[in-house]
C-alpha cells in the first residue's frame, strides 16, 4: 500500500507534496482555530496508540494470513478529520523514517492517500451521513465499516493513478487496477470490521467520548469544494513548477500540463529537451571509442529520438556496464578507505 | 530486551523488534562524528536533493545512477553507521518494490541491447534501474534519521515552514510511540502466554485488546494534558533552538547538491567504459 520513492517520478512526487504540504498547514490552522489545547496531547499519544496497534497482527479468520488495524477512519472519529489529517502524516513521516515503508519523496503521496481520502472524503461523506445526528451503535458499526472499506478503496485507486502517472512501472492502468482494487477491498473489508468493531467497544464503554468528539466538531460542514480547489491549484502550480525535473519523461507529466494553461510549460519544455540533447551531445565524448563489435540495433535509433537522455544504445550500453562496474569498485574503495580513519 | 529473550512466545509479536529498531538508530543518532554534529537542516536539504536527482533519471537509466552510491557509501563510512544494519532493513521492505517492478519485464519486451546473441529487454533494464534507485533513496533516507534523530529533524521541520502545531504534535508522537509500544508488546506477551496460539491474535481477542489499550490512551492523554496545564502549556512545547549555520553545513550541502547535479548531467561511468573498451579494441 506504501509507494515508494524508486516508483514514482520528481513530478508526480513534488506535486503531491505540494498537496499533502498544503493540507497539513490548512488542517494545523482549523485545529488551532478550535482553541483546544488539550487535543494537542491526545493527537500525539493517540498517533502512539495507532502505531503500536498496527503492530500487533491478528489472524484473519479462514485465511491464515494476519492483519492489522488501519488508523485514518479512527482517528477521523475520535479527533475529527483536520486533526486525525495531521495524526496520520506523522504516523506515515515516522514509518517513512525508521522503517523505509514508503520513502521521503512518496511521503506526500502516501500521506496523501492514506490519510486524505479517510479523513476528508470517506469520513464526512459517507460515515458522518450514516450516523447522522442521533448515532446508535448499528450505525456506528455500519458507518465505520463502510467509510474504512471506501477511504482504502480511493487511497488504493490513488496508488494505481501516482504509479501509472510516472511512468517508471510499466504495469498498465487497466491491469494495476484491476490487481489492487480487489486485493484492497479484502483488505479493506477486514480492516473495516476490526475499525467498527473497536470503535463500538469504545461506544460502548465509554459513550461520551464519541459524542464528545462529535460536538467539538463543527466540521460536519467541511468545505470539501474549497480543499479540493486548493489542491487542484496547488497540484497545477506544482506540475508546471517541477516538470523540468521530469524532462527526459514528458509523458508522465501530461496529467500535469491538462490542469496547467498548457501552452507556455509546453514550450519551455521543448526548449529543456533541446539543452538537454546539446548537453548530450557534449557528454557524449570520445564518440570514437564506442563499443564496436556490437552490432548496432536499427530499431534503436527510434528510443533516442524518444529518450534523448540518457541514450540507449549497444555501444554505450556495454560501456556503461564495464564503466557502471568500475565506478562502483572506485566507491566502495572510497568508502574503505574512510572507514579505516 | 532482556526480559524478552528469556520469553521465546514474545517473539511471536513483531512488536518488541519495531521499537528495538527505533531505540537502535536513535542510539546510532547519539553518535559523535563530524557528521552527526552538522545541523540537522543540512542533513535535511541534502537528503531531499540527493532523491530528487536519483529519482529524476529516465527509466532505463543505470549506469549513471552507479556514481550516486559515493554518497551513502561515504556517509556510512564517516558516520560510522552500521552498514550491516542499513542492509538487513532495505531487504525488509524490499517486496513492494519487487512486486511492482517485476512486471516490467512482461510488459517492455522491446530490445534494448544485445549481450553477445542475447538480446536485454528494455523491462529488465527499467526493472534493474528501479532496484538501483529503490536502494539509493531507501538507504539515504535511513542515514538521515541515524545520524540525526528523529527530534532534531522534527526541531528543524519547523524552521522549513511546518506549523508549530504539527511539529508540537509530531514530538509527543515520538515521545509515546515508545510508552505505548511497550504497553501494546505488554498486553500481546500476556495473551501469548495464556493461550495456545502463537503468532497472531484471534479477531475477537485483538478487538478487546486494542479497544482495551484505546481506552487506557485517552485515559493517559487526559492526564497527560493535566500534568502540561500544571506546567504551563501554552499549546507548544518550546524548545531549544540551537540553529548554527556555519561554513561546514553550506560546505556539506553546496558540495554534495553540486556534485548531484554533476552526475546528473554528466555520465561518468559510461565516459570511463568508453575509454576502457575503446583502450582494449
Amino acid at each position: 500500500m506504501h509507494m515508494a520513492d524508486a516508483l514514482i517520478s520528481p513530478a508526480v512526487g513534488g506535486t503531491m507534496w505540494a498537496a499533502t504540504a498544503g493540507l497539513i498547514a490548512f488542517s494545523a490552522k482549523k485545529v488551532k482555530e478550535e482553541m483546544d489545547d488539550r487535543k494537542i496531547p491526545l493527537m500525539g499519544v493517540l498517533g502512539a496508540f495507532i502505531f503500536a496497534v498496527q503492530m500487533i497482527n491478528f489472524s484473519i479468520p479462514a485465511t491464515g494470513s494476519s492483519g492489522h488495524l488501519g488508523g485514518g477512519m479512527i482517528l477521523s472519529i475520535l479527533l475529527g478529520p483536520w486533526a486525525a489529517f495531521l495524526v496520520m502524516a506523522s504516523v506515515l513521516i515516522v514509518q517513512a523514517l525508521f522503517f523505509a515503508d514508503g520513502g521521503l519523496l512518496a511521503l506526500g503521496c502516501n500521506i496523501f492517500n492514506l490519510g486524505f481520502f479517510p479523513c476528508f472524503i470517506a469520513f464526512p461523506l459517507i460515515y458522518r451521513k450514516i450516523i447522522g445526528a442521533y448515532p446508535t451503535e448499528k450505525k456506528v458499526f455500519w458507518g465505520a465499516l463502510i467509510a474504512a472499506i471506501i477511504g482504502l478503496q480511493l487511497g488504493a485507486f490513488g496508488v494505481v493513478l501516482e504509479t501509472v502517472f510516472s511512468k517508471i512501472s510499466e504495469l498498465p492502468f487497466g491491469t494495476f487496477v484491476l490487481l489492487m482494487q480487489p486485493i484492497h477491498l479484502a483488505i479493506g473489508i477486514v480492516e473495516g470490521l476490526v475499525t467498527a468493531a473497536v470503535v463500538t467497544f469504545v461506544w460502548k464503554a465509554r459513550p461520551e467520548i464519541l459524542s464528545a468528539a462529535e460536538r467539538s466538531l463543527p466540521i460536519g460542514q467541511v468545505d470539501i469544494k474549497k480543499v479540493i480547489l486548493g489542491l487542484v491549484i496547488a497540484a497545477a502550480v506544482a506540475g508546471g513548477v517541477l516538470s523540468w525535473f521530469a524532462s527526459s519523461n514528458p509523458d508522465g507529466l501530461e496529467w500535469a500540463m491538462f490542469k496547467t494553461s498548457g501552452r507556455e510549460e509546453l514550450e519551455s519544455h521543448a526548449s529543456i529537451h533541446a539543452s538537454l540533447a546539446g548537453l548530450q551531445e557534449k557528454t557524449a565524448f570520445l564518440p570514437d571509442y564506442g563499443f564496436k563489435k556490437v552490432e548496432p540495433a536499427e530499431v534503436e535509433t527510434e528510443v533516442d529520438i524518444k529518450t534523448p537522455w540518457p541514450a540507449v544504445d549497444p555501444g554505450t550500453s556495454v560501456s556503461g556496464l564495464i564503466g557502471g562496474g568500475l565506478t562502483l569498485l572506485i566507491i566502495v574503495f572510497v568508502g574503505l578507505g574512510l572507514r579505516r580513519r | 530486551m532482556l526480559h524478552g529473550a528469556a520469553c521465546p512466545v514474545y517473539f511471536m509479536n513483531n512488536i518488541g523488534k519495531n521499537s528495538f529498531d527505533i531505540d537502535y538508530m536513535d542510539l546510532l543518532a547519539s553518535g559523535n562524528s563530524l557528521l552527526h554534529r552538522l545541523d540537522p537542516g543540512a542533513k535535511v536539504i541534502t537528503t531531499f536533493v540527493f532523491i530528487v536527482l536519483v529519482v529524476s533519471f529516465d527509466k532505463y537509466t543505470i549506469s549513471a545512477l552507479i556514481p550516486f552510491f559515493i554518497y551513502p557509501v561515504v556517509l556510512v563510512s564517516l558516520g560510522n553507521l552500521p552498514l550491516g544494519y542499513i542492509l538487513k532493513k532495505l531487504l525488509v521492505v524490499s517486496p513492494f518494490a519487487i512486486l511492482i517492478g517485476i512486471f516490467n519485464p512482461w510488459m517492455d519486451q522491446r530490445i534494448l541491447f544485445n549481450i553477445g546473441s542475447i538480446g536485454v529487454y528494455g523491462g529488465w533494464v527499467s526493472f534493474f534501474s528501479i532496484l538501483l534507485r529503490f536502494t539509493l533513496t531507501v538507504t539515504a533516507a535511513l542515514i538521515l534519521v541515524s545520524l540525526t534523530g528523529f527530534n532534531a529533524v522534527c526541531a528543524s521541520l519547523t524552521r522549513f515552514g511546518v506549523p508549530r502545531l504539527f511539529a508540537t504534535q509530531l514530538l509527543l508522537f515520538y515521545r509515546y510511540i515508545f510508552v505505548l509500544t511497550d504497553e501494546a508488546e505488554r498486553m500481546a506477551r500476556a495473551e501469548s502466554l495464556r493461550s495456545f496460539n502463537s503468532g497472531a491474535l484471534r479477531l475477537k481477542t485483538f478487538i478487546s485488546l486494542s479497544g482495551h489499550l484505546l481506552l487506557r490512551t485517552l485515559n493517559r492523554a487526559e492526564r497527560i494534558y493535566c500534568a502540561m496545564q500544571c506546567r504551563g502549556f501554552d499549546g507548544y512545547v518550546h524548545t531549544i533552538d540551537s540553529r548554527r549555520i556555519g561554513y561546514q553545513e553550506v560546505t556539506f550541502v553546496l558540495g554534495w547538491s553540486f556534485l548531484f547535479i554533476f552526475l546528473k548531467y554528466y555520465n561518468i561511468p559510461l565516459m570511463l567504459g568508453k575509454i576502457f573498451t575503446g583502450g582494449f579494441l
